[in-house]
This record gives C-alpha cells, sequence and structure tokens, in this order.
C-alpha cells in the first residue's frame, strides 16, 4: 500500500515537473536573461526553503518539550535572560543579512540584465493591439524596414532590443524562456533585450490583463542562425506572391472589394490598412490570430468565416461571405508565403 | 418568504442594467439587415416623407458596447479625415444638431452605407451591416443623441470635444426641462 503510494506520488511529481520545460518555461531558460533569472527564482526559493524549515523546528522543539517545573516563576535568572537576548538578537542580525543579501543579489542581477542588449545589432519595435503583436524590425535603409505579426524572428546568439509600446491598453510581453516580463504601456516606450542562446521557437504571452481576449494573446520568438535569419527577413521585404489560380485570383480581388481591405495590409496590393495584423506573407507563420490557430486551410477559412467564434470580442468583425467567396479568399490568402 | 422576494426584485433590478453593456459580437441575422430604399431625392409628395424603421435601430443605439465599438470604427476607417473628430472639415459637421439627411439610425445608416451626392462615399460593401450601425449610433452621441448612460466616456488620448456623454442633451438642448 505504501509502496503504491509513492509511485504514485512519483508519478505525480514527474507529472507536475514536466511542466517546467517545453518553450514556454521560466524554469527552462534559453537565453543569459532568463539563465539568471532562473537562477534567482532557486536561490530565493532554496534559501526562503531552509529560513521556513529552522522557524518550524525553533517552534515545534519548545511546543514538543516537557516544560520545566518552576518552583517559582517570577524568580530572576539572569543566565537565562541573557541566553534568550542573544538568540533573539542573533536570529534579528541573521534576518537582516539576508534581506540584504538578498537584495544586493537582485541589484547585482538587474544589473546583469541591463547589460545584455547594451550592444545589440537589432531593434525591434513590438506594439500591443487588443488581441495581438505588430512587429516592425528597424533598418537605417527606409525600404528595409519590415512589418509583421505576431511571429518574431530573431538571430540566435545574438542580443536584441525590443522597444515596446501599446495602442490601445496596456499588454505586457513575457516570453519566459528567454526573459522577464515588460509592460507595454500607451504613450510610453520600455526597452527589453533579449538573447536566445539556441536557435528554437519560444512561446510568449501577454502578461497583463487586457480584455476579453487576454488570454489569446500570444506571440512566437523563433531564433534562427543568422544566415536563415537574414535569409527570412530579405523574403519578408518582397511583395506578396501574384494569385496563380483562377480561384486564387478571385480571391484577391474579392479581399479588395470586400471589408477586408479597410484593416489589412497586403503589400504589393492597393490593401493598405494599418488597424490589422499585416496579411502580405500570412501564410509564412506558424498560428493565425496571435497562436490561437494553427496555420493550416482550414483553420483559415474558420477564421475568416468566424472570427467572433474562434475568438469572442476580436476586433475583426464577421464578414458576410458565400461559400465560393471564402474558398477564394483562403485560397488566395493560403498562397502568401 | 419574504427575503426571497426582496432579493428576487433585487436581482431583476440589476440585470435590467444589463441590457446597456450586452455584447453581440456576431450579426444578427434575425433582424435583417437594414435592407431600406436610399432617398435619392428630398422632392415628396405631401412633404413629409413617413421615416422608415428598422428593429436593429433600437437594439443598437442605447448599447454601450456598440457605441464604443463605433467610436474605434470612426477612427479605424478614418472618418476623421473628412469629418474631423465630429467638427467637420471637407464633410459637415456631425457634432451640432444640423442634419442634411436626418438624424434618425436609420438615416445615418443609409448614409454611410450608400453615400450621399455631395461627396459622401458609400462604404455598402467595405464596412459589415453591423458595424455601419455601430457607426451610426456613434454618430448620433456626437451631437448628444444617444443616452449619456451608455455613450462613450473621456477619450484615452488627445480631447477634440467634451466625450460623448457630457454633449448636452440634444433633446433638450442641455436645458433642464
Ligand atoms: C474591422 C477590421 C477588420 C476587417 C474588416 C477584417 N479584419 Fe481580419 N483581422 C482584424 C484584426 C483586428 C485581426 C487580429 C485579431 C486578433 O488576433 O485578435 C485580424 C486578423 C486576421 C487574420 C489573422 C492574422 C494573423 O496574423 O494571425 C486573417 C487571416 C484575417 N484577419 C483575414 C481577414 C479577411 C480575409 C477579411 C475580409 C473577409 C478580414 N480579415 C477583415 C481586423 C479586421
Ligand atoms: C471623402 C470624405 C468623407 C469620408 C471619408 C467620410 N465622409 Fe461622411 N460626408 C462627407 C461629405 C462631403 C458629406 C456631405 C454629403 C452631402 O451633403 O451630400 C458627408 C455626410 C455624412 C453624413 C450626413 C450628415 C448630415 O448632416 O446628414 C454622415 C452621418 C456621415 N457623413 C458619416 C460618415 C462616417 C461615419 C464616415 C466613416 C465611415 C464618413 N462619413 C466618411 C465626406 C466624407
Ligand atoms: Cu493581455
Amino acid at each position: 500500500m505504501k509502496r503504491l503510494a509513492s509511485i504514485a506520488f512519483a508519478t505525480a511529481m514527474a507529472l507536475f515537473l514536466q511542466g517546467c520545460a517545453g518553450w514556454q518555461s521560466a524554469l527552462d531558460p534559453k537565453g543569459p536573461a532568463a539563465s539568471e533569472l532562473a537562477w534567482l527564482i532557486w536561490f530565493f526559493t532554496g534559501l526562503c526553503a531552509v529560513v521556513w524549515v529552522l522557524v518550524m523546528a525553533a517552534l515545534a522543539v519548545p511546543l514538543m518539550m516537557r516544560s520545566r517545573q518552576h518552583a517559582e516563576p517570577l524568580t530572576l535568572d539572569a543566565s537565562s535572560d541573557n541566553r534568550k537576548l542573544r538568540v533573539v538578537m542573533t536570529a534579528v542580525g541573521l534576518t537582516a543579512v539576508i534581506l540584504v543579501g538578498l537584495t544586493l543579489l537582485s541589484f547585482f542581477a538587474n544589473r546583469t540584465l541591463a547589460a545584455i542588449g547594451s550592444d545589440a545589432a537589432l531593434t525591434i519595435r513590438v506594439t500591443g493591439h487588443q488581441w495581438w503583436w505588430e512587429v516592425r524590425y528597424e533598418d537605417a535603409t527606409p525600404s528595409r524596414i519590415l512589418t509583421t505579426a505576431n511571429e518574431i524572428h530573431i538571430p540566435a546568439g545574438e542580443p536584441v532590443r525590443l522597444l515596446l509600446t501599446s495602442t490601445d491598453v496596456i499588454h505586457s510581453f513575457w516570453v519566459p524562456s528567454l526573459s522577464g516580463k515588460l509592460d507595454l504601456i500607451p504613450g510610453r516606450m520600455n526597452v527589453l533585450d533579449i538573447k536566445a542562446d539556441k536557435p528554437g521557437v519560444y512561446r510568449g504571452q501577454c502578461a497583463e490583463f487586457c480584455g476579453a481576449q487576454h488570454a489569446n494573446m500570444g506571440t512566437f520568438i523563433i531564433a534562427e542562425p543568422r544566415a536563415k535569419f537574414d535569409a527570412w527577413w530579405n523574403d519578408q521585404l518582397q511583395p506578396a506572391a501574384a494569385p496563380t489560380s483562377d480561384e486564387a485570383k478571385a480571391g484577391g480581388e474579392l479581399f479588395l472589394k470586400r471589408p477586408c481591405v479597410m484593416c489589412h495590409k497586403i503589400g504589393g496590393t492597393p490593401a493598405g490598412g494599418t488597424v490589422a495584423p499585416d496579411l502580405t506573407h500570412i501564410a509564412s507563420r506558424q498560428t493565425l490570430a496571435a497562436g490561437t490557430l494553427t496555420m493550416s486551410r482550414g483553420n483559415l477559412a474558420a477564421w475568416i468565416a468566424d472570427p467572433q467564434g474562434v475568438k469572442p470580442g476580436a476586433h475583426m468583425p464577421v464578414v458576410d461571405l458565400s461559400g465560393d467567396e471564402l474558398n477564394a479568399i483562403v485560397a488566395y490568402l493560403e498562397a502568401l508565403k | 418568504m419574504r427575503p426571497v422576494v426582496a432579493l428576487l426584485l433585487f436581482a431583476s433590478l440589476a440585470l435590467a442594467a444589463c441590457q446597456r453593456e450586452e455584447r453581440d459580437t456576431r450579426p444578427q441575422s434575425a433582424l435583417g439587415s437594414g435592407e431600406q430604399p436610399t432617398p435619392v431625392t428630398t422632392l415628396e409628395p405631401g412633404g413629409q416623407r413617413p421615416a422608415p424603421t428598422d428593429n436593429k435601430a433600437a437594439s443598437f443605439e442605447a448599447n454601450a458596447f456598440h457605441l464604443s465599438e463605433g467610436k474605434r470604427l470612426f477612427g479605424w476607417f478614418n472618418c476623421s479625415g473628412c469629418h474631423a473628430n465630429g467638427g467637420g472639415g471637407m464633410g459637415p459637421a456631425l457634432m451640432d444638431e444640423k442634419w442634411i439627411y436626418g438624424s434618425s439610425m436609420e438615416s445615418i445608416h443609409a448614409t454611410i452605407r450608400d453615400g450621399r451626392p455631395n461627396g459622401m462615399p458609400s462604404f455598402r460593401d467595405k464596412i459589415p451591416d453591423d458595424q455601419i450601425w455601430e457607426l451610426a449610433a456613434f454618430v448620433r452621441s456626437l451631437s448628444g443623441n444617444a443616452p449619456s448612460s451608455a455613450a462613450p466616456s473621456r477619450n484615452d488620448d488627445m480631447m477634440a470635444h467634451p466625450s460623448e456623454n457630457r454633449m448636452p442633451d440634444a433633446a433638450t438642448l442641455g436645458k433642464s426641462p
């Protein structure tokens, strides 16, 4: 019976710890900032656990000891009083040392975090919208400035500077595997430096409640070797692929005739809306609607047919389309690699 | 027994306020698409034309959610480009008590959907019908034609005019009755 219970406990713990790895975990750091923070988390937790155990022991031991019988409880006992005083003062002193020590540790950790991006070569402007992320790559050459959404590609092993702001309410940018969180505040620019040690996909999540679809406001950091990153940037700068099939051609025309054109931009076409995600290379992304759906033809159709069913309250209205119109638009968007 | 009745009464009072906030984000096809004919002339036998009515008008005009959505879309669809923030520019002012084509929800809806001859573009296929109703409700709030309990309150950015819920009530022109 006891064996069974301990096996069950071990299995439960193993399952529980599973949650600590993967593409979104502060306990599984994949960059210098997250490593620094993970180390702090473990150190604080460990030290506080030791203090807690000691305090509990100090409480439990006297409770369990049989109290000595005093003949006269009110007699003064100078040596025992002195001992008590010394014990209490030592505890107070140790508390002060621990608190100051932890404060210093977090201070120096903060300095390390701030130094990560001091030589960042790449600056990305991330703007929070209800409920998606606008991502703009800055460049000294205006024609190389790139705007995309929800997916942030970075070169692995290089520090990257993120400039965070918002157009509506306060959001918070948090990619636990790479760094701590920082708010996106309307009218203010916050700076967050990140670095991914190795190529990989790291999930991020809005971490400040921002309305109905806060939970479905995810983002992805895709760290790639430098050459691959440069190739990606060059691809994304290209205007949208011209439709080839008749169906896709019809879809492209419909996109311009229907409400889609009021909100979305597709580079190389008259669609120039800036209030919704840029769709120039929508099919090259891995997810739809800020990590809500994986990218596929079916999900694209589901989203366009009924965005309010997928993400109720999202700022994309249901557009009345016939089945054929929907298919045509999906065929068009699906080819925008 | 008594407390239960009191509780029920209280609950029904509290729920009555929910209509203000009700959030219909899907088109209400049961209410139709608001397809009333647009008048092409002001010449009418007998003068006044009977105003068309639409079921949708009522469900949009006193609803805080639709009004604030309308406010957001007014900026998104660049109505301000021609109407400024309601003060008027190339297009007429929308925050005064003068209406060229009528102040009802139905006529403003028709204005936005079908356009008007002297330069107001038609947004028929460019804005889904429910969003046109939201815009119409918001346009009315600019001139104090929406209940102040539902109209949008202060802006987050620069205020071009008093917030919509502080506009003088159009019915009484701001004077207390
Ligand atoms: C009123 C503005 C508006 C209109 C009109 C509109 N959209 Fe959107 N669309 C949005 C917004 C806002 C989002 C982001 C929603 C979110 O993730 O919360 C979005 C998201 C999308 C996405 C997912 C983008 C991404 O990066 O994941 C696609 C695809 C899309 N819209 C296609 C369309 C098509 C096709 C139409 C026309 C039938 C259309 N939209 C009409 C505002 C609009
Ligand atoms: C290209 C400029 C332009 C844009 C953009 C525009 N309007 Fe207009 N609008 C006008 C003009 C000009 C008129 C006057 C038309 C006339 O007198 O025939 C007008 C008239 C109107 C009226 C009727 C006013 C009255 O007194 O009856 C309303 C309501 C209105 N616009 C709302 C809107 C809304 C809502 C939008 C955004 C979706 C918008 N307009 C976008 C130019 C514009
Ligand atoms: Cu959020």
